[in-house]
Parts: C-alpha cells; sequence; structure tokens
C-alpha cells in the first residue's frame, strides 16, 4: 500500500529485527508452550516495515504509561504483544492509529513511522490515519444495526465507491460470515452469538480496505471455538494485512504471530511509579524457546505475572 | 428416601418423631425474630402502604370527580364549539384546544433542535475540565427547578415586550414554555446520549468516521428513543401549564379561533382556570370536562412515551 499519510518524511532507520540487544541464551526450564504447539512456519521475511517505533512514549496527563518503545512492525506479518496487566500493551497498541487521542491527556513523544510517514506529523488528520489502520475491539461492539448496515457504515463514511452489496459479501466472506449470516443480513447485529458478533466487527473493519488492523484482546471475551476460528481468519487475513495483536493467552501468541514484543511493568528511574517498557521483541518461536531475557522466559513460562 | 417420595408426608412413628426433631432444632436456631422486630417490620411496610395508598386515592378521586362531574358535557360540542357565557350548555373548548395545540407545536419545533444540540454539544463536545462547561451543566441543573411563574415574567419583560416584541401572540407563548422545559429536555437527552457505549462511539471513529460522523449516525439514532421519551414527557408537562401564559397573554376568554402571530389565544388550562372561577353550576361542569380533555390527552402522551421507550429501546 502507497503512502496514504500526507508527510515527507524522515529517513527510516536501517532495519533491526529486534531492538534489544540479545542477551546470553538463559538455561529455560519448563516453557508452557509445547513446541509442537507452533504453527508449520517458513523462515520469516522481513521485507517491508509497516511502522517504525523510535524511541516512542505515551503518557496521560503526567502518568507515562509506556516508556521508550523502540521496535519496528512488519509488513503482513502477525506481531503480537504480550505482558501483564498494566504494561501498556492496549496504550501503545491505540497509539498506532492515534485512538490514543480521543483521551485528551493522552501524550506521544517520539517517532512513530508508518511506511516512513510520521503519524503524528502537524498535517496528518487522525481520521485519515484511522481508515487505514483499522481497529478490533476487546468486546464485540457491533452497532446497534442490522448485519448489512453494521457493515456498510464504514465504506458509506469513508465515500468508498462501487456496489455496495458486493463489499458487503465480501467483507462478510472475508471474515468468513458469509455463509451463516447471508439469510438474515436486515437482522439486528445484536441477534448474533459473540463469536459471531466479533467475526463482523472484523468484517466491517476489512470493508474499509485499511492495510493494518489493530487488535485489542481479540478473543478474551470469546470461547476457545469462536478463537479458534478468529485465529484462523487472522491467519487469512495476513495475506493481505498486516495486524497487530494484543493479547492475554501466550499459547495464542504462540499459535498465530511471527513476531513478539514482551512488555513488563517496570519501576521508573526515581522508583516513585511505574511504567511499562519493552523487554525483548524477536521471532515468536526464538520468544517462546529461547528467549534473550530472563524476565520474558519467567513470564512466558508462567513464574511471574 | 428416594427422590419420588421426598415430598410424600412421614409414615412411620419414627419418622415423625425424626422430622419433628430436625423441625424443632432448625427453629431454635433460625426460629422467629424479637417480637419487637416484627412490630417495626409491620409498622414500615403500614407506612410504605399508606404513601402508596394516599398518591393513589388523591389520583382516584380527581378522575373520579372528574368524570361524574363533566360527564354530563362530554360531547361534540365540548370539542367544536366556542366558548359562550350565554349559551352555556353548549359553550366548548375549541380556541382553548387550537391554542394549546400552537402552543406546543411551537414548543416542539423549538425544544428538539435546540435541546438535543446543547446536550450533544455538553456529552460529545465539551471538554469536562473546562471551568464553562461545568457551569453549563450546573446552571442548566438550576434552571431545571425555576419556578415557571419567572419564566412567565421573563416572557413578558423579553418576549412580548422588548426586544423581540411579539405582542400577547401563542408564538409568545410557544417560546417562554420552550425556555421553561429546555432545561428538563437537555438533562433527558443527556441521559440517552450517555447510555450509548463508549464502545459505540469508538468502533466508529476507529472505521475512520469523523467524530461528526459518529455523533449524527451512530450516536443520536441509538438514543432516538430515549430522547423522544424526554421530550414527550416535557411536553406532557408544558400542556398542563397555565401561569407563565397568563402573563405572556393567555387571556381568558377568546371567541376565535387563534393564528400563530395574531394577538388574542388562549389554551386549555387557562380557559378551565376561568371557568372553574365563575360561579354558575353549568361553568363547573365545563371546567371539569375540560379536565376529561386535559387527562386523555396527558394520558395518550405519556403511554406513546411508554410504548417508544419499549419499542425501541436498545439491550447493549
Amino acid at each position: 500500500m502507497t503512502n496514504h499519510l500526507t508527510q515527507e518524511i524522515a529517513r527510516p532507520r536501517p532495519a533491526t529485527a529486534g531492538d534489544v540487544e540479545e542477551a546470553p541464551a538463559v538455561q529455560h526450564t519448563e516453557i508452557s508452550v509445547r513446541p509442537d504447539e507452533f504453527r508449520q512456519r517458513g523462515p520469516v521475511e522481513h521485507k517491508e516495515k509497516t511502522f517504525e517505533l523510535n524511541n516512542v512514549s505515551v503518557s496521560y496527563g503526567k502518568a507515562r504509561a509506556v516508556n521508550d518503545v523502540t521496535m519496528d512492525i512488519f509488513h503482513q506479518n502477525i506481531t503480537a504483544l504480550i505482558g501483564p496487566s498494566g504494561c501498556g500493551k492496549s496504550t501503545l497498541l491505540r497509539s498506532l492509529n492515534r485512538m490514543n487521542d480521543l483521551i485528551p491527556s493522552a501524550r506521544v513523544d517520539g517517532q512513530l513511522l508508518y511506511h516512513g510517514a510520521d503519524i503524528y506529523g502537524p498535517k496528518v488528520d487522525p481520521v485519515q490515519v484511522r481508515k487505514v489502520i483499522g481497529m478490533v475491539f476487546q468486546k464485540p461492539n457491533p452497532f446497534p444495526k442490522s448485519i448489512y448496515d453494521n457493515v456498510a457504515f464504514g465504506p458509506r463514511t469513508t465515500g468508498i465507491k462501487g456496489d455496495m452489496d458486493e463489499i458487503v459479501e465480501k467483507a462478510l466472506t472475508r471474515a468468513g460470515l458469509w455463509d451463516e449470516v447471508k439469510d438474515r443480513l436486515d437482522d439486528n447485529a445484536y441477534g448474533m452469538s459473540g463469536g459471531q458478533q466479533q467475526r463482523l466487527c472484523i468484517a466491517r473493519c476489512i470493508a474499509v480496505e485499511p492495510d493494518v488492523i489493530l487488535m485489542d484482546e481479540p478473543c478474551s471475551a470469546l470461547d476457545p471455538i469462536s478463537t479458534g476460528r478468529i485465529e484462523d481468519l487472522m491467519l487469512e487475513l495476513k495475506e493481505r494485512y498486516s495486524i497487530v495483536i494484543v493479547t492475554h493467552n501466550m499459547q495464542q501468541a504462540a499459535r498465530v504471530s511471527d513476531m513478539t514484543a514482551f512488555l513488563m511493568v517496570e519501576l521508573t528511574a526515581d522508583e516513585k511509579s511505574r511504567w511499562g517498557e519493552l523487554i525483548e521483541y524477536d521471532d515468536t518461536t526464538k520468544i517462546f524457546t529461547n528467549p534473550g531475557d530472563s524476565r520474558t522466559e519467567d513470564y512466558i513460562s508462567g513464574k511471574v505475572g | 428416601m428416594s427422590t419420588d417420595e421426598k415430598d410424600a408426608p412421614p409414615r412411620t412413628a419414627r419418622t415423625r418423631l425424626a422430622v419433628a426433631g430436625a423441625r424443632a432444632t432448625t427453629e431454635s436456631v433460625f426460629g422467629a425474630r424479637p417480637r419487637g422486630d416484627r412490630v417495626s417490620n409491620r409498622l414500615f411496610l403500614a407506612l410504605l402502604l399508606l404513601g402508596l395508598a394516599v398518591a393513589m386515592a388523591g389520583l382516584a378521586t380527581m378522575i373520579i370527580w372528574a368524570i361524574v362531574e363533566g360527564s354530563p358535557r362530554l360531547n361534540m360540542d365540548l370539542i367544536t364549539n366556542g366558548p359562550s357565557t350565554l349559551n352555556i350548555d353548549q359553550a366548548g373548548y375549541r380556541p382553548a384546544i387550537l391554542g394549546s395545540i400552537y402552543v406546543i407545536g411551537g414548543v416542539i419545533a423549538l425544544i428538539l433542535p435546540l435541546g438535543v444540540g446543547a446536550a450533544v454539544y455538553l456529552e460529545e463536545y465539551a471538554d469536562k475540565s473546562r471551568w464553562w462547561n461545568r457551569l453549563f451543566e450546573l446552571n442548566i441543573q438550576n434552571l431545571a427547578g425555576v419556578p415557571s411563574i419567572v419564566f412567565g415574567i421573563l416572557g413578558l419583560a423579553f418576549i412580548v415586550r422588548q426586544p423581540l416584541g411579539l405582542g400577547f401572540v401563542p408564538a409568545a407563548g410557544a417560546i417562554t414554555i420552550a425556555l421553561l422545559v429546555l432545561p428538563t429536555v437537555i438533562l433527558a437527552s443527556r441521559e440517552a446520549i450517555r447510555a450509548v457505549p463508549p464502545s459505540i462511539r469508538e468502533g466508529s471513529l476507529a472505521l475512520g468516521a469523523t467524530q461528526w460522523q459518529t455523533t449524527w449516525r451512530q450516536v443520536l439514532p441509538a438514543a432516538t428513543s430515549g430522547i423522544l421519551t424526554g421530550v414527550i414527557l416535557a411536553v406532557a408537562r408544558a400542556i398542563g401549564e397555565a401561569a407563565p401564559l397568563l402573563l405572556v397573554g393567555a387571556v381568558t376568554f377568546v371567541t376565535f379561533d387563534p393564528s400563530f402571530f395574531s394577538p388574542g389565544f388562549t389554551t386549555l388550562p387557562t380557559q378551565i382556570f376561568d371557568w372553574a372561577g365563575r360561579p354558575q353550576e353549568q361553568f363547573q361542569v365545563l371546567a371539569a370536562a375540560g379536565v376529561l380533555i386535559m387527562l386523555a390527552l396527558v394520558l395518550v402522551m405519556n403511554s406513546f412515551a411508554v410504548w417508544l421507550r419499549n419499542r425501541f429501546e436498545q439491550k447493549w
């Protein structure tokens, strides 16, 4: 996807897979994710960067939520953000499409580039950002309208031209929902099951043809079967979109993601308050089998958090 | 004991003994509370019922009185004829009903855009950390408690006289009543807008909709039933207002049909007020029949509000 943002941008830094320096491999003990849980995947190709985060910090008023995150998020990858509650995963995720702007006191420092363009540049319209970078929320939040209108809302408001029936069908098909709902498109979306509602929210997001889909714990309110369907869906969507997912479920991160970032709540330098910090960011396989940081290993093996 | 015999009465003496023993034990542990406790409980319940009874008795008395007193005059003359002091038995409420319709129509036309607009600003756009927005909120709540006669004086001073200078016309009455019920409408609309969960706004904004599109296409449609319910209840109250209208020109005896911008109009409550104050028996009957018209109107409006709320209520 070409540059949708209006800014001419500073040069991106040379690519590095992870910015955390490789600590000597730790002797790892019982890891809660067995190797056979990993999806069969070839070597991950990191050809194109979707996001480049350079020393990004997010604050609410005077309280800093996430401190100094530097990482690259790659195109057509699923990138998982894991870590204990309060480590700022969701905050970081919401800064990627400027949803944090809705909170008046929120402030983002550092440089956040999307395909080389500064998302927080002075001429960038957050509404334009959100058209390109969609979001799926923790709790399914369909609009109190018909299934059809839920999907059609995005294309209508963002002025996408074309046959609306076709757009709706395509989005629902890609979200794997078409066969279940094609006979009741006019029914209220609140009559669907939780899993269907969440896939409807994904369909709604796809309908505006975004480049990136951000998912904030999309399966935490769903049962394992619905979760499995959404994970399958994510793997299909990966062919077209870049996906960033926040999850508390480490098995989920191991199953679906290509890259995993581990964030942790850390004391600030003066030890008076806490904020979230990026501890380690690497290939998912490496994070789960041979983490470079002992804190990562403690977390994923269930010793802390 | 098997399950299908569970409820059967105890058969043998031994069973009876066991049951009696169990019951005695239960009562000694969970038994009756002290006597004083029970008395105060009953007393409290009686007080609650008394409150309910007084309220219901008041309503019932009013309705029964109005029906008994007014029923001889319940015919079409009551609606189609104008008032008359010579021909009291054929006198009716035609100009008053029309006047009320004009005033209420004007009120609805004014409070819907103004009330909803103010509520949308306060809920969706206002930055609550700014002192002036908090001041607005506080004052709207205060305004909702201002006596209606004060609004009547305001209407007389600023709407009937200068600067608006409309004169004693139905439009002046409509503006005055609209100002009176506006705070109520704003508060009700804010409640309805606040009831729309933030996740709906987030979902809409995350699709690249602007704040205006989100408000107009998601929040307001979802809040419509709540807003309309509030508006109808406010209007039902406005129908019964007499005091401010007396000040802005609702004279009590008008024989001709009103027109929105020409002087001389009356409304149902002011007309009833006039007739109830006259000594002749026939006027008393006429006033009671007028009360029936108003009760029916208010009942219809409130029922519509309840229906609307139940029909379009969204479970989140």
